[in-house]
């Protein structure tokens, strides 16, 4: 009767055990899942998981292959540890006696030394393999160049081939592998450091000014993809946010065609426009085909073609647009541009002359 | 375990002197700081944007180092003197170090008057500027500090406080005024040999 | 035996006056006295630190939270960060180590008692220093000056023209100052251990702890001074307008990164391995078996020590290093996870066959021994240069090194408080209370620390005082935030059972945990003089010697 008992205890406690580790399997699935879900609209997760672009590509499964061991290497030790732990623990009704004193054993250390130097030769072989593969790739004739320049707080693109100049959000084009199209991009920095990250296309790079950096992405599917400084770079380091658009070979055409334009001059914003070139605004900005020609601030030539404003702290409406001349302050506390205490007319004028820089 | 008195050792339980060891440790580390400086000047060389180069401006200053180094010779000979119970000639050998010390400084005070005023070159000037001030200066506030510890030991001696035993404190405060020379011979190579 | 047991009569049992009291305490230079200084000092410092970190989770506990203003957000994780080194975990390994190197290698004081006093009260300046920033400028409001540029300080942030008034010297010139001090306790401890040991106490036969801090000691020798440089060199630039890190005159941003690493990461190995020293005295006793291969621990501290030096620039993996460098300090740093992984072997070596005592410093080290595990694995995933262009920079980073120094150090720490306690103090503290907080601690500690990876994997970089909706980091920052009030509440019990214990715990006797190292043969807390007559040793393990003379240890080593 007794031994029944006992065995029906064992199997509930079984039982028990087994839903127990479904349980927690299912809840690490679906802790899971907002890595390795599946997000398709333009917001999305920088998760280097997914990765885009051959670097990021590489990375990925480097980091799959170094995840494997060392969750290796973890079952093994964590086991060892919880076993010795359970078994090894002093019982209640122990002698009293001290254990036999094990001062050491060479041959065991000799494995645990030999069998770790050996797996550290094999991940370093891999991971060298990667290092070279992506920092010594060639630049193909029609690779895409461009300089990226950062700033506090604000990135600053050049394509000097094309003729563009444009802020924040980079526009590149798609890379199959038959017709590679990548993007090769130069790192320069105007004031302190500053680190391109955009997970899904590529590892960080450091922008470090007097010194040049060069990194490449070729994403393979169009689509916007996002990321931010990674290197801290003084009070709004947080809002340097980065996007970048990854268009199909004619939409980037398109693009580029279009940056390349000086702004369109327009009758309804001349007073605004007026403002713009008289006051301060153009010691730091540009406006292609106009006086203005600053280049602290990002080139404003085509301000209305991005979706964001101040490096992606705010979206691109007309609302922002002037509450950011008003006192950048208000949305970025921080950034270095100044509040420009115009009046309420000024204000409006300028927002409008602005609006029509596509 | 017993007690240090009921046990009689096979061979006596001698450990280094702690001064010694303290000494040898203070020099690693005063090591690594100019270590540290001598990249810095290394990397920088022939980096400098704009100013005066250091061939344009930099005298070998031969007669300094002469006396720095010589200045060891005769930290030696006294340190042994005083070893040896020969107080006089340890005051005589240690006035010596002390003049060769300050002649060195002296000259260094020279140069930097020179090289400020005549040649223009200041630690903001430009890269070789602020890598040869800082070097150079590094090195001299240690030899000023050496100098201090030496007139300190020398007034105390003036006064006939200096005793035999008191020659093992003499040869560790040796072993830092060795150390600084060494660096001498370092600094003086990158300075002025290598980078000029 | 019985003449090093016997506690005579001391100064404590006539009552004085409290003006004597305190003059006795600023004016010691005995290594006691310090070395408890150095531990309260930091635990002040610790309870600081931590509002620090609090003040940082509660702003990210959603997105686009308004707790805290981006100024003193930066101000905040400069401040917690250089605190939470300099000021709580070197100050509390240095007092540690004062406290116990020389009773256990049956001395009656360090070597240089004076500059132990002097290396302590710089130390406790530089602090004091570092937060009179908080004071200036615009006083509390706004933090005040106190630095916000990053524990790291990297140029040219650090330049005049980005830091403007005087935020960044405070920073400066508070870590100079206590940098001499940690140079000074670092000669005191190398003569110490090199020329006071007792007679038959060889080098291999010192405790583990002892051998420990003496690598330590040579490490900070060698490492405190590139950090002393570099700071020296920023001042020139700040004060006398010098071009070291000066972009505009040809001067390297990179060069202030390598001298920094060059210190920074060795330091870390100086953090470590007096924790490592800590787990090797309390494995063992807790286990009930000396430790399992002590030549091989030591040769691979040793190791860790050499190679701890040639591994900085993993740090600096995405500064654009060529190939050949990055594949360097990879290797590098792959290697070094040999001989650790070998200590962790061996610990558990120590244990296997043992009879393991589940009391409260044991808790915390069996913890430890888990969560360095994972620590060093996260450090190889790390050392990758490729994967490290992804996780370098970001949350990753930040969850794996607060893993190493919370879940590997502060672990071994907080062991060590209730290890040692009694010796200190005399007093057994209040077992249930210390289980409690091992318990609170632990739970904190994981929901912080082990979800604070996955934002790392997702894109959030560090040092961002709020971060955008809808990249799928805001649960795991809830949950990191959460975790910390259970640590508050374990760190609070911890604080309340040492006072208490302090007070009313019962008395401990020399030797409660029936232990094997010269340290318990004398009286808790120890006379002044710490030994009558200087003991004799054969063997590793003098006490078990004594205690069980028909099987002394000195036998088998």
């Amino acid at each position: 009767m007794v031994r029944e008992i006992h065995q029906n205890s064992q199997e509930r406690q079984h039982k028990r055990r087994i839903q127990w580790a479904l349980s927690t399997i299912a809840g690490c699935l679906l802790a899971a899942l907002p890595v390795f879900g599946n997000p398709e609209d333009p917001s999305q997760m920088p998760n280097m998981f997914k990765p885009q672009s051959s670097p990021a590509h590489a990375i990925f499964h480097l980091s799959l292959f170094v995840l494997a061991i060392c969750a290796v290497i973890f079952v093994i030790v964590f086991s060892l540890l919880t076993y010795s732990v359970i078994k090894f623990r002093r019982r209640a009704n122990d002698d009293g006696r001290e254990p036999p004193p094990i001062y050491g054993s060479n041959q065991i250390e000799l494995a645990w030394t030999v069998i770790p130097v050996l797996i550290v030769l094999v991940l370093f072989l891999a991971t060298a393999r990667v290092i070279h593969g992506i920092q010594q790739a060639k630049k193909p004739p029609e690779a895409i160049e461009v300089i990226a320049i950062g700033h506090q707080f604000w990135w600053e693109f050049r394509y000097p081939a094309l003729g563009v100049v444009t802020a924040n959000e980079l526009h590149v084009p798609v890379s199959n592998t038959s017709h590679p199209t990548p993007t090769f991009i130069t790192l320069v920095s105007a004031d302190t450091d500053h680190s391109f990250w955009v997970p899904r296309l590529a590892g960080k790079t450091d922008l470090i000014p007097n010194r040049e950096n060069h990194m490449w992405i070729d994403p393979d599917q169009p689509g916007i993809f996002i990321g931010q400084c990674a290197q801290y770079c003084g009070t709004q380091h947080a809002k340097m946010l980065l996007r970048v658009y990854v268009d199909s070979p004619d939409q980037f055409k398109k693009w580029v065609q279009e940056q390349s334009k000086p702004a369109q001059a327009s009758e309804s914003a001349k007073e605004g426009r007026r403002i713009f070139e008289t006051t301060a605004c153009i010691n730091c900005h540009a406006v292609s085909g106009t006086v203005a020609d600053g280049r602290f601030g990002p080139d404003l030539t085509h301000l209305m073609s991005r979706d964001t404003i101040a490096s992606g702290a705010a979206t691109n409406t007309p609302e922002n647009l002037r509450l950011w001349i008003h006192d950048p302050a208000t949305i970025k506390p921080g950034a270095l541009m100044p509040a420009m205490n115009l009046n309420q007319q000024d204000l409006d004028a300028v927002t409008a002359y602005l609006e029509t820089l596509r | 375990m017993s007690t240090a008195s009921s046990v009689s050792m096979e061979q006596p339980w001698v450990l280094p002197s702690r001064g010694r060891v303290g000494m040898f440790s203070l020099i690693a580390a005063e090591l690594a700081i100019f270590t540290i400086f001598v990249v810095a000047y290394l990397f920088y060389i022939g980096k400098s944007v704009t100013g005066p180069l250091p061939k344009d401006v930099l005298e070998l200053p031969i007669f300094a180092s002469i006396c720095l180094l010589s200045s060891s010779l005769t930290i030696h000979v006294a340190v042994s003197a005083l070893r040896n119970g020969r107080v006089q000639a340890f005051s005589m050998w240690w006035f010596g170090t002390m003049v060769l010390g300050l002649i060195f400084l002296g000259e260094t005070a020279r140069e930097w008057y020179h090289l400020i005023f005549e040649k223009g070159l200041t630690i903001s000037t430009n890269l070789f500027g602020t890598t040869y001030y800082s070097l150079v200066g590094l090195h001299a506030f240690h030899v000023t500090v050496g100098l201090i510890c030496i007139s300190i030991a020398m007034i105390l001696t003036l006064f006939g406080k200096a005793k035999q035993e008191h020659s093992e404190r003499a040869e560790v405060f040796s072993l830092y005024w060795h150390f600084v020379d060494g660096v001498w011979i370092v600094v003086f190579t990158v300075v002025y040999i290598i980078g000029r | 035996m019985a003449s090093e047991t016997i506690a005579l009569t001391t100064v404590h049992d006539v009552p004085q006056p409290i003006g004597t009291i305190l003059h006795g305490w600023v004016t010691t230079v005995d290594h006691k006295k310090l070395g408890i200084l150095y531990i309260l000092y930091a635990l002040v410092f610790l309870v600081i630190g931590g509002i620090e970190a609090t003040i940082m989770r509660i702003q990210l506990i959603v997105p686009h939270n308004h707790f805290v203003s981006p100024q003193v957000f930066n101000r905040m994780f400069t401040m917690h960060g250089t605190t939470m080194i300099f000021f709580v975990a070197m100050p509390i390994l240095f007092g540690f180590g004062n406290y116990l190197i020389p009773l256990m290698i049956g001395a009656r004081d360090m070597a240089f008692p004076r500059l132990n006093a002097w290396s302590f009260w710089l130390t406790a300046f530089g602090g004091l220093l570092l937060y009179f920033s908080f004071l200036g400028g615009n006083g509390l409001y706004g933090a005040g000056t106190a630095p916000d540029v990053g524990w790291f300080a990297y140029a040219p942030l650090t330049a005049t023209a980005f830091s403007i008034g005087h935020s960044t010297d405070f920073w400066t010139l508070g870590l100079l100052v206590s940098g001499f001090g940690s140079i000074g306790t670092a000669i005191n401890i190398l003569a110490t251990i090199v020329c006071l040991r007792c007679p038959g106490m060889t080098l291999g036969k010192m405790p583990l702890l002892v051998w420990l801090n003496l690598v330590m000691a040579a490490m900070v020798l060698l490492a405190i001074s590139p950090l002393t440089a570099a700071q020296m060199m920023l001042s020139l630039d700040r004060f006398l307008g010098a071009h070291f890190f000066d972009t505009l005159a040809g001067g390297s941003a990179v060069m202030w990164m390598h001298f920094f690493w060059i210190f920074g990461h060795p330091e870390v190995y100086v953090l470590v391995i007096p924790a490592f020293a800590f787990a090797s005295e309390i494995i063992p006793v807790f286990s009930r078996k000396p430790i399992f291969g002590y030549p091989v621990m030591v040769a691979a501290t040793v190791c860790i020590g050499f190679v701890g030096f040639s591994v900085w620039a993993h740090h600096m993996f995405t500064v654009g290093m060529n190939s050949y460098a990055n594949s360097f300090f990879t290797i590098t740093t792959m290697a070094i996870g040999v001989p650790t992984g070998i200590k962790i072997f061996n610990w558990i070596g120590t244990m296997w066959g043992g009879k393991i005592i589940f009391k409260t410093p044991m808790l915390f080290c069996i913890a430890f021994l888990f969560q360095f595990l994972i620590a060093g694995l996260t450090g190889i995933m790390l050392s990758a240069a490729p994967f490290d262009w992804q996780l370098g920079n970001s949350y990753f980073v930040v969850a794996h090194f607060h893993y190493v120094i919370v879940g590997g150090i502060l672990f071994t720490l907080f062991g060590a408080f209730y290890y040692w306690f009694p010796k200190m103090s005399g007093r057994m503290y209040n077992e249930t209370l210390g289980k409690l907080h091992f318990w609170l601690f632990f739970i904190g500690f994981h929901l912080t620390f082990d979800f604070m990876h996955i934002p790392g994997l997702l894109g959030m970089p560090r040092r961002i005082y709020t971060y955008e909706p809808g990249r799928g980091w805001d649960i795991w920052n809830l949950i990191c935030t959460i975790g910390v009030f259970f640590q508050i509440a374990g760190t609070s019990v911890f604080v309340g059972n040492l006072l208490w214990s302090y007070f009313k715990g019962k008395a401990a006797g020399n030797d409660p945990w029936d232990a094997w190292t010269l340290e318990w043969s004398t009286s808790s807390p120890p006379v002044e003089y710490n030994f009558a007559e200087i003991p004799v040793v054969k063997s590793r393990r003098p006490l078990w010697d004594i205690k069980h003379p028909e099987d002394p240890d000195w036998k088998y080593e």
